[in-house]
């Protein structure tokens, strides 16, 4: 009889689990799967381009339910049937309908869920966050009654909710806290540039600014936002991406390890060695996640365990941000403002909207920047996670690894590329 | 082919036969010519006998060299236009209260081997026959003078005896102190095409540097510098030790052998000792005795390798001698060759524009003085040789002569001890020049500034090497106010009150007044004091206008005995010495005149480039011109280098007793160890430190006055900067404040190199400063763009600008070393109409775009663009975004691609 695989979650970590686990070992577990969203599994990176109507729900459906069925996985999702509780003593989870499933190994992949400012006025109609396609429903939704918006956060999720609402006829205002926007990938200079390019599109933005209370009407729905500093702005919805914290209760519940997030060792095991998790309801060596790469490496790693195949270890990588925002190309990873020990390279072409910044610390690349022309980000992540010497290629970095190449030979960019691989 | 000047119905073209305005090869050249634009194209003249249809690099290049930009149209007057007739009474006025004041020796003439034999017969009259002093010297004093005399000791005159030809029948031919490939490239291609089809055929060059002539060689003699003589007189010495005398051509047509062998054998006869001085292996050097002891036919090539030396005159009879010996003269494929450097030297000697000489190859004897006189009806003739180059210019560096006209020369740059030169120019009390170009350093020190037809407006004569007269026509009638410089002489002349002697209408009356002083009393007279004089163009003195317009080339004499002209002298003796023998010479080897020291240990080597014309003032105009060599430079060998530290490509000071230059070093084994070359060319318009020839030593030969300027003690140091950089623009800048500063024209932008001792502060905004911007604002007010590059830790720096157009506009490079990007991509970007996105992204890279054109980027999270996706789906036949994630990974990160990679199939496949 197979071992019984229950996966706890059914979002973009998840999902990637189970096409990894099927590439791998397609056979060696039962697998059942529980989602609180009432879908497959769809792409929740591509929510902005849904949003601005750049893409149907059709195309950012990742899996679709005759996948699982393809596959024998057991799919049960929506809000009856998420996890509500987890017995490790006797290895059952029970669902909010009251369902029971034994594992021999669970996953959890509960992923996280949008802070909310904890003011006043936060649970008024019109006050929203921007996760999940039930979010983007009551977005449309406020579009065709209203006319404007505030988004608290100029982050990437706050940046393409605010673009997406402003394509659709919104009049839009992002307020955030800092004096640019999306102020931690990008420096003060190319943060300028993409107010700038955003402004010249019909965003509006509040910045420095510290919210402080949101009024509502007697129907219980938005009208204004007020600021620290006295002012106002008339609003008919609220948008908060301000940040996200990792779903661990049903963890934290079970007497699971957690801090921050569902503490997990380099193999991603939690503190019951039955029990894994992986995606952004956990933490690692300290760190939370956000982003889809590291989600996808630690659904690698898992599976290279869960087949019993090897010893992987996950390792934590700066990651690569972009923002989604057609027409808007930026890149940017590591230590974008580097410290007193490190060295910058600038790269301006400023009427073509075009900046760049690579930080480098002892010849290795530690942060990049990258404003308008992004073609070569790739290249600048594989040398900064290979942590490449980047003494000869140096004087021809900033101009790209085609350059490097031909003056630099590939050997250089090759090798390490390949030496890496070879340890993951 | 005898169509000279044929017009097309087709727009205004017409097609134009002349002569080539550079070097001694003396090219035809075939011009079509639109009047309308200004503009002509050449080619080579297919029956032209100096090229037959080939044209070199710099002559190709003669319609890039034509425009008006660099034109002095006007006179001027200490820096002011002035009319003609004010110039030529400021001219004529200076000149007369002078002579009045001082006498006419404290005048003077400084002429050049580009002046038409027109130009140069009245200058040479006005000076010699009415002002009366023998001082109007040339720059042909810096290039043949010492094979002028050379001829002259031997031959009783100054005869090439052979011709081009020569070398297409020769078996052995020797190249000795010549880098023909470079600075006669067309008679350097014959005699390759002569040794490809005679693989029998072998050529030695003797140079103390390995030159792109050495391609060609059988043997290479890379002997040290100024020891020609040792070489040749070690040659007559093994022929006759080997029995390869020609005794009866000795003894019937020479005289003063015995003493020449004695000692040719007292001081090389050893070859041990020999090979020894001339630092080459016994065996090359009997190889060489050998071949030359074997083969009848043996054309030996001199030029200013031999020429420009303090013991020039004895090399050039060194050479003369062992022809003589083996009675290899005059007859086909055999001689001893002098090749000159300008496209009318020979022009000038005829003339007498040498200031030893008189006029039309006659001296200053008493009986050639009253001959002449009596022919130019003067009774003003000076009486005694005038004062040659060098020692001309330091006469006016004394103040003993007070008044120079310089025709179409740049002295400032090209004599040696430049810097002191130009001093001497700076205090003369009255300089005259007359040149076509506006800025040369010359121009610059003028007080009286004549603007002169160039090349494309002459109309003239001019003899090449070979004693070939060929006809310089115009393509256009003279450019603004500009006049041939014969008009310009006349007319002062008339001023100085000797107008019927100077009652020139036209160039051809010139010429046939030339051609009949040539004929004038060329015989033995009765009294016995007369001579037959070997030049003679006595046929041509009536030619018609007609006959004069469409004369072919033509070898002189040309007179009743040889009415087609004469290839060759001498093949039975018949010298013009008094007893028609010729002259063996008894040499004894010298040295050059300052050796190495220990504070100059280095010995400097100068010569040219296969690119550039003397002082560049007109092949510098043609971009073309500009890319083989762009900036001064220093060669020196690797040992040299190493001893001091230095590296391929820095900056370098040569510093002699008598002046210094910078230049980039270029680290090679094609200089003897102790030797460095540097090119002649750079002038101060073009570069702030590159005149070679202020570090030149002023030695002259003694007996020809010709410079030493192949030898001068020079130390060799880093030029240590802090700063190196390039700026390229498309409008002519003014020079950054820099201590190094080359210009370099090039096609659609002018190239700026420089390098500075001191750092350079905010170097982002000191470029912008220099091309003209005072910031980015001021860049942005007049619409034009700019991108900047800027690693502050490494010092690297880099601005590009682009006008409304989307062109390049400018680009500046700075870095702390002088390794910066070789600019060859940025300048080909000034010639394309806009700068094109992937050029853009490249172009402060200094590099052209590397690696495939992907397209633009599908997959962002792995960089995969359009182009590279739609090949990878048509080659590899991929049918899914899962395969194309397997093969590009493209689509296998966030997965937001994956929409468009479905349509990119879809689209590939349908």
């Amino acid at each position: 009889m197979k071992a019984k695989l229950v996966l706890i979650g059914n979002g973009m970590a998840g999902a990637k689990l189970l096409e990894e686990l099927m590439a791998t070992c397609p056979d060696k577990y039962d697998i059942s799967v529980f989602g609180n969203e009432p879908y497959g599994n769809y792409n929740r990176i591509m929510l902005s381009p849904l949003l601005s109507g750049e893409k149907t729900l059709q195309e950012i459906m990742v899996l679709d339910r005759p996948w699982y069925e393809e596959h024998g996985i057991a799919l049960q999702v929506g809000v009856n049937k998420a996890i509500t509780h987890l017995d490790r003593t006797s290895k059952i989870v029970t669902t909010r309908d009251g369902q029971k499933t034994s594992y021999d190994r669970l996953i959890i992949a509960t992923g996280s869920q949008p802070f909310i400012l904890p003011i006043e006025g936060k649970q008024l109609n019109g006050v929203m966050s921007f996760r999940d396609i039930s979010d983007v429903e009551k977005m449309l939704k406020a579009c065709d009654q209203y006319k404007k918006a505030v988004v608290i956060g100029a982050g990437l999720l706050g940046l393409e909710a605010a673009m997406g609402l402003c394509g659709r006829g919104m009049e839009v205002t992002v307020v955030h806290s800092n004096v640019v926007p999306l102020n931690r990938q990008l420096d003060v200079e190319a943060g300028e540039l993409l107010q700038q390019e955003l402004q010249a599109r019909g965003l509006n933005f509040k910045m420095n600014a510290k919210t402080q209370r949101i009024e509502g009407d007697e129907h219980g729905q938005v009208t204004a936002i007020h600021f620290a500093d006295g002012s106002s702005l008339q609003t008919d919805i609220v948008v908060m991406a301000i940040g996200i914290r990792p779903n661990m209760k049903l963890a934290q519940d079970a007497g699971i390890h957690c801090e921050k997030g569902i503490v997990v060792s380099d193999t991603l095991q939690t503190y019951d060695p039955t029990i894994y998790a992986l995606g952004e309801c956990i933490q690692h060596r300290g760190g939370t996640f956000g982003l889809v790469a590291p989600l996808y490496e630690q659904a690698r790693v898992l599976t290279n365990h869960l087949s019993e195949h090897g010893v992987a270890q996950y390792q934590t990588l700066p990651s690569a941000t972009k923002l989604k925002v057609t027409g808007i190309n930026l890149f940017s990873v590591g230590a974008i403002n580097g410290d007193e020990h490190c060295e910058f390279l600038f790269y301006r072409d400023k009427q073509q909207g075009i900046y760049k910044k690579l930080v480098l610390k002892n010849n290795v690349l530690v942060g990049v920047v990258l404003y308008g022309e992004t073609q070569e980000g790739a290249f600048y992540n594989e040398l900064l996670d290979n942590k490449t010497d980047l003494t000869a290629m140096r004087p021809y970095l900033m101009f790209g690894k085609a350059l490097c190449e031909d003056q630099c030979g590939p050997a250089i960019a090759e090798a390490k590329t390949l030496n890496v691989s070879n340890a993951k | 082919m005898n169509d000279i000047i044929t017009t097309s119905s087709q727009e205004n073209l017409t097609t134009i036969h002349t002569t080539c305005a550079y070097c001694g090869v003396g090219c035809g050249v075939e011009a079509e010519v639109n009047q309308d634009t200004r503009t002509a194209t050449v080619k080579g003249l297919q029956h032209h006998p100096s090229n037959y249809g080939r044209l070199c690099s710099k002559g190709s290049a003669l319609a890039d060299t034509i425009g008006l930009d660099e034109r002095l149209l006007q006179p001027e007057i200490n820096g002011k236009a002035a009319s003609w007739d004010r110039a030529l009474n400021f001219v004529s006025d200076g000149f007369q209260k002078i002579i009045d004041e001082h006498g006419p020796d404290a005048v003077a003439f400084y002429a050049s081997g580009q002046l038409l034999t027109e130009d140069y017969y009245v200058a040479n009259k006005l000076m010699k026959g009415f002002i009366g002093s023998g001082n109007i010297d040339t720059n042909s004093r810096l290039c043949m003078s010492s094979s002028v005399v050379g001829h002259k000791r031997a031959f009783g005159t100054d005869t090439v005896p052979g011709c081009y030809e020569d070398f297409e029948q020769a078996e052995l031919i020797v190249l000795v102190g010549s880098n023909t490939a470079w600075c006669h490239p067309v008679l350097f291609q014959r005699i390759k095409l002569h040794k490809e089809n005679n693989p029998n055929v072998k050529v030695v060059v003797v140079d103390p540097r390995a030159t792109a002539t050495c391609d060609i060689a059988d043997l290479h003699l890379q002997v040290n510098l100024g020891t020609d003589v040792w070489l040749f007189n070690g040659l007559l010495s093994y022929l006759a030790d080997n029995n390869h005398l020609d005794s009866g051509y000795i003894n019937g047509h020479c005289q003063g052998f015995e003493a020449a062998l004695k000692e040719a054998q007292t001081s090389c006869g050893d070859a041990a000792h020999n090979a020894d001085a001339l630092g080459i292996s016994e065996e090359d050097l009997n190889t060489f005795y050998t071949w030359f002891g074997t083969t009848e036919k043996v054309v030996t090539l001199y030029s200013q390798g031999v020429n420009q030396s303090s013991s020039g005159t004895d090399k050039v009879n060194s050479i003369i001698n062992a022809h003589l010996a083996t009675g290899r003269i005059g007859r086909e494929g055999m001689g001893p060759f002098s090749m000159t450097g300008q496209p009318n030297a020979m022009g000038g000697r005829d003339v007498g524009g040498l200031a030893n000489t008189l006029a039309g190859h006659m001296d200053f004897t008493e009986d050639n003085i009253e001959r002449v006189g009596r022919f130019w009806q003067s009774n003003n003739m000076a009486n005694k040789p005038g004062l040659m180059a060098v020692d001309m210019f330091d006469a006016i560096d004394e103040g003993k002569i007070k008044a120079v006209w310089i025709m179409a020369t740049n002295p400032a740059v090209s004599m040696p001890n430049a810097d002191k030169v130009k001093k001497a120019l700076q205090k003369c009390e009255l300089v005259v020049v007359s040149d076509c170009i506006a800025d040369t350093d010359t121009v610059a020190l003028a007080n009286v500034k004549l603007p002169a037809i160039g090349w494309s407006e002459k109309d003239g004569t001019v003899t090449n090497s070979e004693r070939r007269i060929s006809r310089q026509r115009a393509l256009f009638p003279a450019a603004g106010n500009a006049r041939a410089d014969w008009w310009m002489i006349c007319k002062v002349a008339q001023r100085l009150g000797f107008g019927e002697a100077f009652n020139f209408n036209h160039s051809a009356d010139i010429f046939r007044e030339h051609a009949a002083l040539s004929g004038f009393e060329n015989h033995v007279s009765e009294n016995g004091t007369g001579r037959r004089r070997d030049f003679d163009i006595s046929l041509l003195q009536n030619l018609s206008d007609e006959a004069y317009e469409t004369l072919q080339p033509i070898q002189w004499p040309v007179n009743k005995q040889h009415p087609t002209g004469k290839a060759r002298f001498f093949a039975h003796g018949e010298f013009y010495t008094p007893s028609q023998k010729a002259n063996f010479l008894a040499l004894t080897p010298k040295l050059p005149k300052h050796l190495p020291t220990q504070d100059y240990p280095l010995a400097l080597n100068s010569g040219r480039i296969r690119d550039q014309w003397h002082t560049m003032s007109r092949t510098a105009l043609a971009p073309q011109l500009n890319q083989h060599i762009s900036e001064p430079f220093v060669q020196m060998h690797q040992e040299d280098a190493r001893a001091r530290n230095l590296l391929d490509g820095q900056l370098v000071q040569v510093r002699s007793r008598w002046g210094k230059m910078t230049g980039r070093l270029n680290i090679t084994s094609d200089v003897k160890n102790g030797d460095i070359f540097a090119p002649m060319h750079w002038t101060a318009q073009l570069s702030k430190t590159g005149r070679i020839n202020s570090a030149v030593n002023p030695v002259v030969d003694q007996f020809s006055k010709q410079p030493e300027s192949k030898h001068t003690p020079v130390q060799v140091s880093s030029f240590k900067a802090s700063t190196y950089g390039f700026m390229l623009s498309r409008d002519s800048i003014s020079w950054p404040e820099c201590d190094y500063v080359v210009e370099v024209n090039g096609k659609q932008h002018t190239r700026y190199e420089f390098a500075h001792k001191q750092p350079i502060k905010n170097p982002i905004m000191q470029m912008l400063n220099w091309l003209g911007l005072k910031n980015e604002a001021a860049a942005k007010a007049q619409q034009l763009e700019v991108l900047s590059y800027q690693d502050e830790t490494s010092e690297l720096y880099r601005l590009a600008i682009l006008n409304q157009q989307g062109q390049l506009q400018a680009v500046a490079f700075m870095a702390p070393t002088h390794q910066l990007p070789e600019p060859t991509w940025l300048a080909q970007q000034f010639e394309k109409e806009s700068l094109q996105t992937r050029a853009r992204h490249a172009i402060l890279s200094g590099h052209a775009p590397a690696g495939e054109d992907i397209g633009p980027i599908v997959c962002a999270c792995f960089s995969v663009g359009q182009k590279q996706l739609e090949k990878a789906i048509k080659e590899q036949g991929l049918s899914s975004t899962k395969e194309i994630g397997v093969c590009l990974k493209a689509g296998t990160n966030c997965g937001s691609c994956i929409p468009e990679l479905k349509q990119l199939i879809t689209k590939c496949q349908s």
